[in-house]
């Protein structure tokens, strides 16, 4: 039994159901009387309504019902909201536009919604919605996040004048200007994050139950975090109170962030059902995809970094527009704020940091975090200057980071985290050695001759993950606490069900939160079953993202078991006479230490509730509860290394080795972490080399399906040499500090480091596509 | 209205569909075989990928009509007596998949793959060949990794050739 717990290489549970089909996902899901819904979206980027003409539409075939704005309204359905407060420096707080589920006055981006048409089949659903008939007064637009806030630009949302949502700051303005005039040397550079889309392989769905009988909903939903979900749609948009509302997030194919936030789709899809008396369910296709779900990244960036004459960091200023897109979707503010410029420090002992934010509203779709959420923006941001800044002084790349590591914990920063603890060297050693840096030149003199040129490159991230305690993060203006709960059911058989407020979208939950109760029980992997993503089953949770599932919900988990095995003990040892200090957990057995007595873990489970026996005052069952909030952020950290090689001829960039060096703390399952690593430096390798979301100037989204918007294909990545140099993480019980989101954060500058390492030209943005690649490799001639 | 014949896991069906309707939506709909995916609206993502007379097909781009008279092979007929086929097997030793939508299809045409090749494949082979299907979770470094074990498996070949 000991194989199955913490730090095996188990295969996943869960598996078998995907592998043969039977995976269970919102748009498998068909009940009594389900019929299909279908959204009317806006062709425009900036419109005013005039009128919806939907008296045709409501006559064809199948067609039971269209439904707009006006109506919603009218119900009293609420707008979507943005759930953290960020206030400008001058103290005034965020400027939330109205983000109405169906637009009623104006529409704000291409695929805003509209109305929705409900019918009998998909393909009648879709005929009725060309047939609805939207006036529409087009207003001018504006795109790009610089342009927003020039004077005169289009104004998107009245409250937000000049289209600013917030001007932020952090860290002191005073102390990095200071450090910048007295500087032995200023590097300076411009950054930009390209906007990405996250592309969960499944599209997002809702299907929407409102049953009259007991008045009550039911959603099925592509959701990260469902008990959020119930909590929006109940407190804020009025679809029904918390009793009232279950939410079922089933099998999700992929979340990447993406699934997080709380759409008007699934308030739509409620509302419908009860409108028009039929359980509603809509499915994206991948354009609506593309226009609908929230997008990444993002920034535009103005960098200085100030060294003194050794070399050593002496003050940071970073300047940064971020566009958050037509509305506030729900973590938006968080992510260019929080859960970026608190990242500034990256693995460096910076003594001055300041760091100033501008959110404006463009006409695009609304972008919010994904894979990373703000971190991989600073990383990239520091780990392009980094490199810059060691081309400019003359020094090896991998000797200025080590100067300059962070080598006493905890450590401060000058912009709110404390790190607890790391070796930042140790992984920058394992990647040096994987990746043979000291062997490189002569790779290159070789590709040389061969036409070729050859470059590496690396980056040194640091994440905050874990998010993180529910004290701390109110104070900085999140919404909601971030904890997490957990229920340990240990059944008279002595099976075991764990309840956790944690979602699993792929990260494989129903085996690692298997293996740490096995671990722990002794009992056999195959009797625990892992409960998670429905509301009626599980009270409360904040679900899955910013790995935080394994640090926080896994915590919470640990807890009840302390509680189980406490309670466990005192049965065991009133059974068998002894004293309860003296009985150990062993094997699936309690046992009296230094005796021959033993009791399966069965036989106590049974005890507990056929309670015949039990120690006097104590209540039958075994069944515990824990909530764990954190005491303070996780800080997973580690080492990429790329290596290209660029056809001159071409631009084509080939990658030659990637290798990854990461310390995430306690591993629970090493094959569930190297699979995560994977995924994310593909996602991160897509950012650099392919990936781009690109408007034109009317704001139609030129990258609205898999023919235009370049996804990673198996032919576009190497395999990964991936390694851990792990310090157990101090400031939870497990000693996990989280994986999912490190590769996609570390991968992407250190790519980009290489191939301008390799055509000798520092000024390249993502994605550095051949064509870009070549214009400037021909430009460094 | 259209009536459709065909035999999808060994067994004859039929059913009432709209001319319109694509293969994927009858096998998802009218049959409630919902392994079968729907994951774009180009033909590019391949999570609808089944087997039709042999070949491998996505789903998504026939007309359910078209597929009429034809014998259709999913995700669902490939595990026999709930014995795992050696290439989901694989898929599963090998972490080669996460959230598992991807899944169905990348199954489906690793085994294609690994008939038409006759045990001859390589790494790159598996990468080229792997073109038409998009998996977002894995990196597709188990993936790949899966397909060659298996490869190895079915033509008995030495397993290590996938280390």
């Amino acid at each position: 039994m000991g194989v199955e717990g913490v730090g095996a290489r188990v295969a996943r549970k869960e598996d078998r159901r995907f592998l043969t089909g039977k995976g269970r996902y919102t748009d498998d899901m068909v009940v009594p009387g389900m019929k299909y819904g279908y959204f009317v979206r806006s062709p425009h980027a900036h419109a005013k309504i005039k009128s919806i003409d939907n008296s045709t539409a409501k006559t064809m075939p199948g067609v039971i019902d269209v439904l707009d704005g006006k109506q919603l309204l009218a119900d009293g359905i609420g707008n979507l909201i943005c759930g953290w407060m960020i206030h400008s420096k001058d103290g005034s707080p965020m400027k939330m536009g109205a983000w109405r589920p169906l637009a009623v006055e104006t529409v704000r981006y291409v695929g805003d919604a509209v109305a929705i048409v409900v019918a009998d089949s998909l393909g009648e659903a879709r005929d009725a919605a060309e047939a609805v008939v939207v006036d529409y007064e087009e207003l001018p637009t504006v795109i790009e996040a610089v342009d927003a806030l020039k004077p005169g630009a289009p104004q998107i949302h009245p409250e937000a004048a000049n289209n600013l949502i917030f001007d932020w700051e952090i860290g002191d303005a005073a102390a990095a200007d200071q450090a910048i005039a007295e500087a032995a040397h200023v590097t300076e550079v411009d950054i930009v994050n390209n906007r990405l889309s996250p592309n969960a392989m499944e599209p997002r769905a809702t299907l929407g139950i409102y049953d009259a009988g007991e008045d009550h909903f039911t959603c099925y939903t592509t959701s990260q975090n469902p008990h959020l979900a119930r909590l929006v749609m109940s407190a804020f948009y009025n679809v029904a109170p918390e009793n009232k509302l279950r939410v079922i997030a089933p099998d999700v194919g992929g979340g990447f962030g993406s699934k997080i936030y709380i759409y008007p789709e699934e308030v739509i899809c409620l509302w419908a059902s009860k409108k028009t008396g039929v359980p509603v369910k809509w499915t994206a296709d991948r354009t609506e995809a593309f226009l609908t779900d929230a997008h990444g990244r993002d920034h535009v960036s103005k960098v200085k970094m100030a060294f003194d004459k050794d070399h050593r960091i002496i003050g940071l200023k970073v300047d940064t527009i971020a566009n958050l897109g037509a509305y506030m979707s729900l973590f938006s503010s968080c992510v260019p704020t929080y859960l970026y410029a608190t990242l500034l420090s990256g693995q460096y002992d910076i003594p001055a940091i300041h760091a100033n934010v501008r959110t404006v509203y463009t006409n695009t779709a609304p972008v919010d975090a994904y894979r990373g959420a703000g971190r991989p923006e600073a990383t990239y941001l520091l780990e392009r200057t980094m490199e810059t800044a060691a081309r400019e002084l003359g020094v090896s790349p991998a000797e200025l980071r080590r100067k300059n590591f962070i080598r006493v914990f905890p450590h401060q920063t000058p912009v709110i985290l404390n790190y607890d603890a790391g070796d930042y060297e140790a992984s920058l050693d394992a990647a040096m050695q994987a990746a043979d840096w000291n062997g490189f030149a002569a790779r290159k003199a070789e590709a040389e001759r061969r036409g070729m040129k050859r470059g590496i490159g690396m980056s040194c991230y640091i994440e905050a993950c874990g998010l993180a305690p529910s004290q701390a993060v109110g104070s900085l203006g999140a919404g909601v606490g971030l904890w997490e709960s957990a229920e340990v059911r240990v059944n008279a058989v002595g099976t075991v069900e764990v309840l956790t407020g944690s979602h699993s979208h792929g990260q494989g939950h129903e085996t690692t939160f298997a293996q740490l109760v096995a671990g722990r029980l002794g009992v056999p992997i195959d009797s625990i079953s892992i409960v998670h993503g429905d509301t009626d089953k599980v009270q409360m949770g904040m679900g899955t993202y910013g790995s935080r599932s394994g640090a926080v919900g896994m915590s919470a988990v640990a807890k009840a078991l302390d509680k189980v095995e406490a309670k466990a003990k005192k049965i065991a040892a009133h059974l068998m006479e002894a004293d309860e200090s003296d009985i150990v957990i062993e094997n699936g057995e309690l046992k009296v230490a230094g005796t021959d007595k033993t009791l399966p873990w069965f036989q106590v489970a049974l005890a507990a509730y056929t309670a015949h026996n039990l120690p006097a005052g104590m209540e039958p069952g075994l069944k515990e509860t824990a909530f764990y909030d954190p005491s303070n952020f996780t800080f997973p950290a580690g080492c990429y290394i790329c290596e290209v090689e660029v056809d001159p001829e071409t631009g084509t960039t080939e990658i030659i080795q990637f290798v990854a060096a990461d310390d995430f703390g306690n591993i629970i399952n090493p094959m569930i972490v190297e699979g995560q690593v994977h995924g994310g430096i593909a996602q991160g390798i897509g950012q650099a080399l392919l990936e781009g979301v690109h408007y034109d100037e009317n704001g139609q989204l030129l990258t609205a399906s898999y023919m235009d918007y370049a996804m990673p294909r198996a032919a576009d990545l190497p395999s990964f040499k991936i390694s851990h140099q792990n310090t157990p993480c101090p400031s939870n019980p497990l000693g996990i500090k989280g994986c999912g989101e490190a590769g996609a954060i570390g991968s992407p500058p250190a790519l980009m480091n290489a191939i301008t390492d390799a055509i000798g030209n520092n000024m390249l943005t993502m994605p550095a596509t051949p064509q870009k690649v070549w214009m400037a490799a021909q430009a460094t001639h | 209205m259209a009536k459709v014949k065909l035999t999808v896991n060994g067994r004859a069906v039929s059913g009432d569909c709209e001319e319109r309707m694509l293969l994927v939506h009858f096998i998802r709909e009218k049959l409630g075989l919902t392994g079968t995916h729907v994951g774009c609206d180009t033909t590019q993502c391949g999570t609808c990928v089944v087997d039709m007379d042999g070949k491998s097909v996505k789903s998504c781009t026939i007309l359910a009509v078209q597929a009429s008279g034809s014998s259709v092979t999913t995700i669902e007929g490939l595990a026999a007596n709930g014995e795992l086929h050696p290439v989901q097997a694989a898929f599963k030793e090998h972490h080669g998949l996460q959230c598992g939508f991807c899944t169905p299809g990348m199954v489906m045409t690793a085994v294609d793959m690994i008939t038409r090749h006759g045990g001859q494949l390589d790494e790159q082979t598996v990468r080229r060949e792997l073109e038409g299907n998009i998996c977002r979770c894995t990196g597709y470094h188990n993936i790949v990794k899966a397909v060659l074990s298996a490869n190895a498996e079915m033509h008995g070949g030495a397993k290590q050739a996938a280390e």
